[in-house]
Order: C-alpha cells, then structure tokens, then sequence
C-alpha cells in the first residue's frame, strides 16, 4: 500500500462585498489563464414554485434570455458568444444560476448583460409562448423519448416527500407550463429576482479595484429591492418505507433507486460531510463497496451510483435532502435483492468499519475531483455564488479538501448506521420495452 | 444614466504553455505540458486501434483494467485511488484512448500501475464475463435511446461499407469473445509503437517525461497496421426514415462533406459551419428553437476521424413540426451556400472561434483533451496559434465559397428517426424518403 498522500487544497482569494442596493458579490482573482467567469445566483428554486405552476422557475430562467432593459431578444446570446464566450443558466431545488465564460477582455460586456437583466427582463406573450414549446421540447428529449428519462430526480422526490414545495416535478406538467401568464412571470421577477436575493461572482483574470468599480458602475443603480422571506422547507422524516414503482414503456432493463434523508447540509454541515464521504465509499470505483459487491461479485446490478442531493449538488442544497442510490440491473434484476443486499452491505460497515486505507484513498479521489472542478473558473465562480447565497461563506469551496480529509472513520460508520430500511423511499422501474 | 454595452478590450496574444516531447526507445511519443494552476496532472494515452475486431476491441476496452499478474481489479482500483487518481478506457474507430487523473504527487505510482496493465493485462475469465455481460446491458439500453440509434442509422447511410459504418457492436458479437480473444487482441494492439502519452498539469514537462520513460520503457512490441481506407464521398439520395413507433419527437441528422484541420480552406469551412448551426447564436438555431420553437436545440459540428472528416448537424423536433422543421433546415442551408454573409455576423462568428480556443486551453483537461486530439493528428499546440491566425484571415468570400461547396443541401445525407405513420407525409411533401429496412 502507498504511503498516505497529502492532500492540497486551493488558495484562491475570496473578496466580498455587498452594494447598496443589496447585492452581494464575490472575488476570486486568479491570473493563470486570460478568461472570467461570472455566475449571478438568485435565492429561488423549483421548491419555490406557486401550487399549480410547476415547473415555473424553469421556465422563468429561459425567459430571462428573451431580451432585457436595454437588449432586444437574441442580444444577450449575441454579446456573450460575439465576445468570444459561452453561456448557460440552470434550475436547481434552491436557487437559479446565469454564467458566462469568456475572455478576459470581456468581462465588463458579461457584467454590464447580467445587470441589465437583473434590471428586467422582456415579458412578452410571444416570447412566453415561444419558450414554452422549447420547454416542452426539452422535456421531452430529456424526459418523454428517451429511457429512463428524469430517474430519479424527477421520480423519488414524490415517494420521500408530503409537502408541494419538495415532492413536485421540477420539470413541470405540460397542463401547468401552458398555462403560464405573463402576470405569472412579472409577479415571480418582482418577488424573487431582487437584488437583495442574488449574489454575484467573478473568478479568474481579473484585477480587483478594477473589477469593483466595473460591478459598481453597473450594477450600482439597479433598484434596491430586499430578499422575501424563505420559508422552512423541512418536513418529517419518514418512519416507514415508501416503495413505488412505475412502468417506463421505452426502458428495456429494471432499474431502482433508493433515498435517505440527510442531516441538515448547512444547519449541521459537521454532521452532514460524513455522508458525502460514506457515498462515495459505497460507490466511487472498482474498489469501493457496492460496486465491489453487487457488480462484480454477485453481477445482480449493471452500475450503481450514490451521491447527495436529488441533482448531485451536494454543497449547494437546503434542508430537507437525501442520500441517493441508484443502480441498472441486468434483465429480471429484482430490486428487493439489490435493496436487501444494500442493506447487508451497510450492517458490515457498521458492524466490521472501515479496511485499513479505504477512508484515506476516498479522500484522496474526492479531493482529485474538487482540484479537478476548481481548475474552471465556473467551478470555482459558480458554487462559490451558491455558497454565499446559502452560508455567507464563499470560502468554503478552500477549505472542502481538508474538511473531507479529516473525517474520521467513526463518523462514516456513524452515518451508515443511519440509513435503514424503514427510513428509505424507493423508487423502481420497469422495464416496458419488451426485455 | 444611459447603459451602452461596454467595449471588448481585445484579446492578447495566445501564449503557449511550457512543453516538452520525447519519443521513447519503444516508439512512445511522450508529450508534457505544464498548467499548475491545481496539483493535479491528466493522463491520456492513445493506442492506434483502426480496423481491430469491433466486439472485441470494445470490451477490451472496458475489461482493460480486470487485473494483471500481479494485481487484481480491486488492487488496481484501490491503488490508483489511494493517489486521488482514476484511470478508464475508451474506445473509437481509430483508437483506444486511456484518460485519467491523479494528485501530481501521484504520477509515479499512476504511471506505474498504468505500466502493468498495458504490459501484463490478465483479463480473469470471471471479471471479462462479468464486464461482457455489463457491456450486453449497455449496448441493448444504448438501443433503446433515440439519439444513438439515429447515429447508427447515419454512420451506415455516411459511410456504407467503410469501416467507420458500424462504431457500436452486436450483443451477439460481443457474447462471443472469449478472455483468450482479449489477450490475443493486446498482445497484438496495444502497443508503444505510434502511440502518444500526454501529460498536463502541475509538472515539470522534462521531469514528467523522466518518469514516464521510467515506467513505460519496459513496454515494447511492434504494433500491426491499423490504417484505414479513406472515407468515401458523401452519397446524396433520398432521405431516410427510420421507423421508432410511438416516439414523441423526431431526431433530425444530416451529413456534410467537410475538410481536415490542415485545409487551406478549414478556417473558412469551421466559420461557416458556426454561421448555419455551430453556435447557439447561429442561424439554425435563431429560426428553429428561438424564432419557432420547433426544438430544445439544435447544433452542428465538424467531425474529424483519422480516415476523413464530415459535418454532421442534429436536432430533435417536435412530432408534428418534423416537416417544417426539415423545411426550414434546407432554408438555412441552402441560404448560406447561396448567399454571402453579413459583415457583422462573421466578426462575431469569428471572435467566437477566436475566444472558445482561449476557453479550451485554460483548464488542465482541456489542454490535455486539445493536445491529445491533436497529436491523434499529427499536430501539436502550436496548430492552435495558426488555426487562430486562419481564422482571423478568413474573408467573407473564402467563407461563402467554402458553404457553397460543403453546406448546400444537394450535397446532404438525411437521416430522421421518429414515428413514420406521423411523420412520412409530412416528409415526403418536401423529398423524396426511403423507408430504412430493419
């Protein structure tokens, strides 16, 4: 066995400040490569959607490419790619994100079209309608035609969870999305694209007094408007196990996936990171466990992975969320087995702990992979919008490498001790394409 | 106060990273390249793979890392990752290519577990089966995905029977190798000769290959010719209907012809390509996602295999729009070969080109992927400061001759997979469709 390799973690500086108007911002400058990153994050997300509007926060972040204050529709894609950049924006359980990459040279075009939308989007009935077919088109190509479409983010959340806000389809009914006002889209800009609910961040070749007067001059006179109130989204854990299953007529082999709540990832953080190691101890590689166990040993699945968080955003989620597991199977695969070896799995771990170097060569992986993300500017631009927005602490994104390397091999055992069957919600699908 | 879009302060001038390449005594090509931007150091090794057995050859590369003499799957995987490090194969006509990661403390060690697999691979008869019956799995799910069976039916119509026709294998194919047939296989294919290792990240290049050359002189033997033919040309014809029952949208592919990176008209030809569907501000993609709302999005791109080079462009539609859609498809095609470009729209096309190049080349992976793909080629990063100047060259008619002669829809290869019964007729209104036998 190699000796233990040290883990490093990243340096980069992290500057905040936050405008008059509300709006928070974050610095990271790095001058090792002539590109920026900028993300503005704004506190809603799909558990924030009004009861019959689902998939409403999705909609709404296309419509906030449709034209702005002082850009006509197509403008916005225009400037960011004529500048020799790239763009994109996503949807998430608790916040929404826009992101540019682009040449250095261009960082005040990025921040002059984020403010510009922040100002006010275009609301208009034809580029509503227009979206709303690009929206249903994007679920079907994601969702409606292919395989295992939306398994199983858009699936569990509807066995684990009782409240509207957690157990809804973040993708939308077609029903709702069509029926999507204008009114609709104004009222949901004016309630929760404030500029005291987002924050904004650049990383990357930047020089900071710059960069600051530039976030000031445009973003300076967008109007102060204060952040609603966030309402608790908790609910209680489950007692007993909830099992479903459905029918997916285009999927031609079983598959299963299983969820577990989670201590509070920012309330109880401490408690929590344990079960970011545990999931990549069950499922990270050929030398991890239940790959270990059900792949090549008893080949009852065809892969499994495990991760937190319903969209694997594991540092940039709220309460409530959950453990995942998710595992294909081979043709008549029987999700009890699997499920009940799972179980067998955990006892072990619980029972035996860990094999001497199995803590210390996951960190190591997790760590790679955190260098690995941190690499792109949107890797570190991006989740360190999200953990200001959350935490207040952009720094963290730092610091995630050697919290992960001292997580002690009790608190793994700890945390695996947690995730019984009668505190699951599983979902299962059936193959209908005629295995 | 007025809000005006703020200047671009223009570009400075590409600065290459630091680099060094040796070819070793075995015939590996070692090429490092320093980013020290993380600790980190990526690992891509391609191996000449053209014309090797397809069922074969794919599961090699997915049984590759089962075990050597010495080490077992577990060991490999536990040992790679006790360095924060990852290895897994791919595999394509041309090449099986490794990929990789690990701490920058870990090369070494990465290097040396990589060593013993390339030179003593065992394939246990165990783990070859069970990663046989996986890649069974995949392939019968892969069958069941729209977008992967729209590609088959592409390549075949593209490349008829060139061996580039038929990139995935039968399940009854690969059923039949045996472990024996994968040692057989390695024995004969992977080998130092014409391979290339990249190595990027936070490391001294000389050092780096030092190590390399320490790991992987041990490696020898003398590859056998893996050359394939040239592609053929593009056979226009009527367009295809793959029949998928019940599907809900209809996946749209065409094939063009296209250029290697090295032609003279290349910088011409990839403009144009960005002007019709090759960014998302593209004409292709204004008139169908954003003018229309026909689609999620389309998209087309130049693809470059050893043998020869296509543009292929891809979009899923809506059901009852499949017609429409192929209509205003041809419209934009047709457009661009016939008419010259506005002046504004090729700047911004071309800062675009420009700009992305920067983007690719500033995480270490990127730059490991770029310099990877281009070794395949023959060509080194330097390509990417004369690509750039092509670009920046190219004038409106370089790129309105180089659409006229690749992008009109006479020269076209149409695949649409989707529901006949809804959208034949729709089709068949605007071409003349052939119903795919299957």
């Amino acid at each position: 066995m190699a000796s233990r390799i040290q883990i490093p973690a990243t340096k980069y500086p992290v500057e905040r400040f936050t405008l008059a108007n509300g709006l928070r911002v974050v610095l990271a400058p790095d001058r090792s490569a002539p590109v920026v990153g900028v993300a503005v994050v704004y506190d809603v997300g799909i558990r924030s959607e009004p009861e019959g509007r689902t998939g409403f926060a999705h909609l709404f972040e296309h419509l906030m490419f449709q034209g702005s204050a002082n850009l006509e529709k197509l403008a916005h894609f225009r400037h960011v790619q004529g500048a020799g950049g790239s763009f994109n924006g996503s949807t998430h359980l608790d916040y929404t994100d826009y992101f540019e990459v682009l040449p250095s040279g261009a960082l005040e075009r990025a921040l002059f079209l984020e403010a510009d939308r922040m100002r006010g989007p275009r609301l208009t009935e034809e580029n509503l309608r227009n979206q709303v077919d690009v929206v249903k088109e994007e679920i079907r190509v994601n969702v409606l035609n292919r395989p295992y479409g939306g398994f199983p983010w858009l699936k569990l959340p509807s066995v684990m969870f009782e409240t509207f806000p957690n157990a809804h389809d973040g993708y939308g009914s077609f029903e709702d999305l069509e029926s999507a006002t204008v009114a609709d889209a104004q009222s949901f800009f004016d309630k929760y694209y404030a500029c005291g609910n987002a924050v904004l961040s650049v990383a990357g070749d930047f020089d900071v007094a710059e960069a600051t007067a530039m976030i000031e001059r445009h973003f300076g006179d967008v109007p102060a408007r204060p952040a609603p109130l966030l309402p608790a989204f908790d609910e209680p854990d489950l007692t007993a196990e909830r099992r479903e299953s459905y029918t997916d007529r285009i999927a031609p082999l079983p598959a299963v996936a299983a969820a577990y709540r989670v201590p509070d990832p920012i309330a109880a953080f401490d408690a929590y990171l344990p079960f970011s190691v545990l999931a990549e101890v069950l499922t990270d590689g050929d030398a991890s466990r239940l790959v270990e166990r059900l792949i090549q040993r008893d080949r009852s699945v065809t892969n499994v992975g495990g991760y937190l968080g319903f969209m694997g955003d594991e540092y940039q989620v709220r309460n409530p969320t959950a453990l995942l597991l998710q595992a294909h199977m081979p043709p008549g695969g029987d999700a009890g087995k699997v499920l009940r070896t799972v179980d067998e799995e955990l006892d072990r771990l619980v029972a035996d702990g860990l094999q001497p170097g199995e803590l210390e060569r996951t960190q190591a992986r997790m760590g790679a992979r955190l260098l690995q993300g941190t690499d792109e500017v949107l890797g570190r631009a991006l989740p360190m919008a999200v953990l200001e927005l959350q935490r207040g602490r952009p720094e963290l994104l730092n610091e995630l490498p050697k919290l992960i390397s001292e997580v002690t091999a009790e608190q793994i055992v700890t945390a695996a001790a947690t995730l019984r069957p009668e505190r699951r919600a599983v979902v299962e699908v059936l193959p209908g394409a005629g295995a | 106060m007025t809000h005006t879009l703020p200047d671009l302060i223009p570009n400075t001038e590409l600065v290459l990273p630091p680099q060094a390449e040796r070819k070793l005594s075995n015939g590996l090509t070692v090429i490092a390249i320093r980013r020290a931007a993380v600790p980190l150091v990526e690992v891509r090794l391609r191996i000449p793979f053209g014309r090797a057995p397809l069922g074969a050859a794919t599961l090699l590369s997915q049984a590759l890392f089962t075990g050597t003499g010495s080490m077992s799957m577990l060991d490999i995987a536990a040992e790679l990752q006790a360095v924060g490090g990852g290895l897994g194969a791919g595999l394509d006509p041309d090449r099986l290519q490794i990929s990789g990661n690990a701490l920058a403390d870990g090369l070494g060690r990465t290097l040396e577990i990589l060593a013993g697999v390339l030179t003593d691979a065992a394939y246990p008869g165990e783990e070859v089966v069970t990663e046989r019956e996986r890649l069974v799995d995949n392939i019968q799910v892969a069958l069941s995905q729209p977008a992967h069976l729209a590609r088959v039916a592409l390549l075949k119509r593209m490349f008829v029977d060139h061996p580039y026709a038929v990139q995935t294998p039968a399940a009854e194919e690969v059923r039949a190798v045996e472990p024996e047939t994968l040692r057989e296989l390695h024995a004969d294919r992977v080998r130092p000769a014409g391979s290339i290792l990249v190595l990027v990240g936070d490391i001294d290049p000389e050092q780096a290959i030092d190590v390399a050359e320490k790991m992987l002189g041990g490696w020898s033997g003398a590859a056998v010719d893996g050359g394939i033919p040239p592609t053929p040309a593009l056979r226009p014809g009527a367009l295809l209907l793959v029949d998928r029952p019940g599907s809900v949208q209809s996946s749209l592919r065409i094939a063009l012809p296209a250029l290697t990176r090295t032609d003279p008209d290349y910088a011409a030809l990839s403009l144009a390509n960005l002007l019709f569907g090759g960014y998302f501000s593209s004409r292709w993609v204004e008139n169908i996602r954003e003018d229309k709302g026909y689609t999620y999005g389309s998209h087309s791109v130049i693809e470059h295999f050893a043998a020869g080079s296509a543009l292929v462009a891809a979009a899923d539609v809506a059901t009852e729009v499949t017609g429409p859609s192929l209509l205003e498809t041809t419209y934009e095609l047709g457009r661009i070969a016939s008419l010259p470009p506005g002046e504004e729209e090729l700047e911004q096309a071309r800062r675009y080109a420009l700009g992305t190049l920067r983007l690719g080349m500033s995480t270490q992976a990127g730059l490991a992927g770029l310099a990877t793909v281009y070794a395949g080629f023959g060509l080194r990063l330097d390509f990417l400061r004369e690509h750039s100047a092509a670009l920046a060259a190219a004038t409106g008619e370089q790129v309105a001759a180089a659409a006229a002669k690749h992008l009109a829809p006479s020269r076209a290869v149409t695949v649409v997979l989707g529901d006949a019964e809804k959208i034949e007729a729709q089709l068949a209104a605007l071409t003349v469709v052939e119903r795919s036998a299957r």
